[in-house]
């Protein structure tokens, strides 16, 4: 194509965009809006299906029948959630094995706050109330994102999500309200849980490279510094009011911004998470890694069986 | 190990009797009765469907979307195919 076909093409296209008229699939984009978008939807798939892990990990202790159907509905949603964003990256012409083959070799990211262990119940409270509050934060702006089908995607994950949050959280209600034991184990998971929650919005703004040309293209509606500070100052008083303690001592409430102000997060150990150095980054990706394998048996048994009831119709 | 993939199928999903069926997403499955089974798990955990259709992704043939416009246009100026072009005497209600 010639050059300044590709800059009238750009320049419909940010037009749409300035608009709020959505790209879809078959729409001309440029190739960095493409690629930008094939790699933040794979990363947040791939974040909804290593985010089964820590949670299945506890399905088979639940406390009580109850807790556990609602721990495996909150999973089974999060393997949904995984689904709906695989094939919205495949719109764009994303390989979905190829997609998913690059989080097994390591390549690809998803969110570090999975590379934490989950050791007690608690923490099952502590990841649907803080990991899918944030989820959550992060989300429900990205319904409004310019390119269409991720944008429907959003909108069915985050209907499905605010059971998720409500579920975590009564479970730290609860737990605040039984015996000093289980208060202790409700706070232990708070203090592990919370800062890396903060993390999850990713790094400040002064660091985050891709921020302003996403923000241009509608991919992101607010930064992370933003969406960060929305987060804080909606959970302290939830936090709060079932008298937990909040792991910051500088935390502490700002008049003025008429937000709170909070303590320096510890980025170093949010890139060495990211980097692949958190407690569990090997075992999740080993843990995918082995059931594609160990499946494959199954896919393959699937299309042999899907071949013979082909010929036998034919016939 | 072998590399052959399950082909993509369009999901579409009738809401409630009386409605038509809306396109919800895709997913990958072996045969037609696998995909509406996946279809069911994946895009109606909370009745959001009563009827589903698949159909695998190379049988759908789509319109360009540069053609757009020509597709909008001789509408666009044919206003005479609204209700709203005709003068309708004062004294009559419902037409
Ligand atoms: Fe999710
Ligand atoms: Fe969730």
């Amino acid at each position: 194509m010639k050059e300044q076909d590709i800059s009238r093409l750009e320049q419909i296209f940010q037009e749409k965009i300035d608009n709020d008229i959505k790209i879809e699939p078959r729409d001309w984009m440029p190739d960095r809006y493409r690629q930008t978008l094939i790699r933040q939807i794979s990363q947040h798939a791939h974040s909804e299906i290593v985010g089964m892990l820590p949670e299945g990990n506890w399905i088979t202790r639940a406390p009580n029948l109850r807790r556990k159907a609602v721990l495996l509905a909150k999973v089974q949603d999060e393997a949904g959630h995984g689904l709906y964003l695989y094939s919205a990256a495949e719109t764009l012409g994303a390989d979905r094995e190829q997609t998913i083959d690059d989080l097994h070799s390591g390549v690809a990211k998803y969110s570090s706050i999975f590379n934490y262990p989950t050791i007690s119940w608690a923490d099952m409270g502590a990841i649907g109330w803080l990991v899918d509050g944030a989820a959550i934060m992060n989300q429900v702006p990205l319904c409004r994102c310019s390119y269409g089908p991720y944008a429907r995607a959003m909108v069915r994950v985050c209907k499905e999500e605010s059971f998720h949050q409500r579920q975590g959280f009564e479970i730290m209600v609860n737990l605040m309200k039984g015996t000093p034991e289980q208060k202790a184990m409700a706070q232990d998971a708070f203090n592990r849980f919370w800062w890396p929650s903060l993390m999850m919005f990713g790094p400040s703004d002064a660091d985050s490279k891709h921020t302003a040309q996403s923000v241009a293209w509608k991919i992101k509606r607010h930064t992370n510094d933003e969406l960060r500070q929305m987060f804080v100052d909606a959970t302290i008083p939830q936090a709060e009011l079932i008298g937990l303690t909040i792991p910051d001592k500088d935390l502490k409430w700002n008049e003025e911004r008429g937000h709170y102000d909070f303590g320096e997060i510890n980025w170093d150990e949010f890139w060495q998470v990211v980097k692949g150095n958190g407690p569990c980054n090997k075992d999740r990706v080993d843990t995918r890694r082995k059931a594609k394998e160990n499946g494959m048996w199954v896919r393959e048994a699937a299309n042999a069986y899907a071949e013979k009831r082909k010929v036998r119709k034919a016939s | 190990m072998t590399k052959k993939e399950w082909p993509l199928w369009e999901v579409f999903i009738r809401s409630k009797q009386g409605l038509s069926h809306k396109h919800v997403g895709s997913l990958r499955a072996a045969d037609s009765e696998m995909a509406i089974e996946n279809a069911r798990d994946v895009y109606t955990r909370r009745s959001e469907g009563i009827s589903i259709w698949v159909t695998e992704s190379n049988n759908l043939f789509a319109s360009n979307p540069s053609d757009a416009d020509s597709l909008y246009e001789p509408s666009d100026s044919k206003v005479y195919r609204h209700p709203t072009f005709y003068d309708v005497p004062d004294g009559i209600e419902h037409m």
